[in-house]
């Protein structure tokens, strides 16, 4: 299971990487594994105003929709949308260009209960 | 998991990686390698499934033919020894109980395989109606099935025995076949729409055989999970109980009416499928494909231009093999027509669709 030490995670198993205002969001591996081969996605628009635990994004594998929930209070101002040309990039490339969206959030925004990777690997032990 | 009923393989699924889930209370495989990968195996050169849940019931006794006769749909009278039927048993409403194969064995001696969700309901309705001269066993659990399917099937299958698998044709069987020392039936039929065998055997002779055949297809041959054998029959237009039929739709209405010999004489169903036949079908079976982009789904609601509600989708996916978004769909009898535009809500929105001719995937040369 790879699980990158420079970004953090959330229960929902998202991973979460912080640059200021802006922060990149993607799902992890074990969330890849999990849901099989991705065939679809529906991609949020830039401008969307995001509530902390909205759904911003579905993935669809062949057999399922899964919705994708923000864990921050935000505005979409990025999109990746290369993952409607080809989905499986989530599949083969979870952390790095199948990422999902950016938000950027008000000045001094927390958001709650994130993991370092660490954390996040002794939670997905857990789930198991 | 340890509620859970578990095939004779259930050790080979998680020995190989599988992915095992609650499927209808059987633990078995939704995946193994990906159902993407697994589904191209299919399509391309072979993959094995366990389908040991399915149900099987013998029919036996000198008056087991007239009485199924009058159990099923299709015309039992037209099987010859060796031979397998494709039908569906009804309410006396026109509802499907089940859709099943028929294998005869001889005039006294027939096996119904039936599915693993209806299987308790299915021994239940046949023990109500049974006759003088017609005796049940439920074998079910005396029986492991195995699938293997794709256009390597019959090469594969043939390393492990001597007779020589053209003799068995479409939808005919033999049994008491020897597979690599497995006695064992083996029908040419299957669920996909690719060539291929069901294999009946032992339980306790199943491992041994799925070990074989994997073997004999020496990395060609996919193991392959219940998710992608959902997809792979989907796209070749085969119905599934409880999505394209049920209590509540008949076979007509989901274009089975190939299946249902209404001039065979009298069986369950008959008068209702007749009278719904003759006063015309309210609502049909369409195919549709997806034009706006987006992944229909079970009981997605389709809307006409005018946005009232005319059906709801059945089922629907991504089909890897055509690479485009399909549903089947059952809906009002006045937007069937082939290149119709129909809409199908997808959580907010309504997607645009059209009505396609269905099956959506054919094999070559069929």
């Amino acid at each position: 299971m790879n699980i990158p030490q420079d970004r953090s995670y959330t229960k929902d198993h998202e991973w979460v990487k912080i640059e200021g205002n802006r922060v990149t969001v993607g799902i992890t591996d074990y969330a890849q594994q999990q849901l099989g081969d991705i065939v679809f996605v529906e991609n949020p628009m830039e401008g969307d105003e995001v509530q902390e635990g909205d759904s911003f994004s579905v993935l669809e594998s062949v057999k399922a929709a899964a919705d994708v929930y923000s864990p921050l209070a935000g505005v979409v101002v990025g999109v990746n949308e290369e993952l409607e040309n080809d989905p499986s990039l989530i599949n083969s490339d979870p952390y790095g260009e199948g990422w999902l969206a950016i938000f950027e959030m008000e000045e001094g925004t927390e958001i709650p209960d994130l993991m370092n990777a660490d954390e996040y690997a002794v939670f997905v032990k857990e789930q198991e | 998991m340890e509620q859970l009923k578990k095939t004779p393989l259930y050790q080979q699924h998680v020995a190989a990686g599988g992915k095992v889930v609650d499927f209808g209370g059987w633990a078995l495989p939704v995946q193994y390698s990906g159902i993407l990968e697994e589904i191209a195996a299919v399509r391309k050169q072979a993959g094995l499934f366990d389908v040991s849940h399915m149900g099987e019931i013998m029919v036996t006794g000198p008056n087991a033919g007239d009485w199924l006769q009058y159990m099923l749909t299709n015309d039992i009278s037209k099987l010859v020894d060796g031979q397998v039927l494709y039908t569906m048993m009804c309410y006396p409403e026109g509802g499907v109980v089940d859709d099943l194969l028929v294998y005869r064995y001889n005039a006294d001696k027939y096996l119904l395989v039936v599915n693993a969700s209806n299987a308790e309901k299915d021994w239940q309705w046949l023990n109500e109606h049974v006759k003088d001269g017609v005796t049940l066993e439920n074998i079910s659990d005396d029986t492991a099935q195995l699938a293997l399917q794709g256009p390597l099937a019959q090469q594969v299958l043939q390393k492990l025995c001597k007779e020589d698998l053209d003799d068995i044709g479409f939808f005919y069987f033999r049994d008491q076949l020897d597979l690599g020392g497995v006695k064992a039936l083996v029908s040419r039929t299957g669920y996909t729409g690719e060539d291929g065998f069901e294999i009946y055997c032992q339980p306790a002779d199943a491992p041994a055989l799925w070990d074989a055949i994997l073997a004999a297809g020496d990395k060609q041959v996919l193991p392959c999970g219940l998710g992608s054998r959902d997809t792979l029959r989907f796209e070749a237009n085969l119905p599934l109980y409880g999505q394209e039929i049920s209590r509540d739709i008949t076979p007509l209405e989901a274009r089975l009416g190939f299946f249902v010999k209404l001039k065979k004489g009298d069986f369950i169903g008959r008068d209702a499928l007749a009278r719904q036949k003759e006063e015309g079908l309210k609502r049909r079976l369409v195919g549709l494909t997806m034009v706006e982009r987006g992944v229909p789904r079970t009981d997605y609601p389709v809307y006409d231009e005018a946005d009232n509600q005319v059906g709801h989708v059945t089922t629907g996916s991504y089909s890897p093999t055509l690479d485009e978004n399909i549903a089947n769909a059952l809906v009002d009898s006045q937007h069937i027509q082939e290149g119709t535009k129909l809409w199908v809500g997808v959580r907010k929105r309504r997607l645009e669709a059209r009505v396609t001719k269905l099956p959506f995937y054919k094999r070559e040369g069929k």
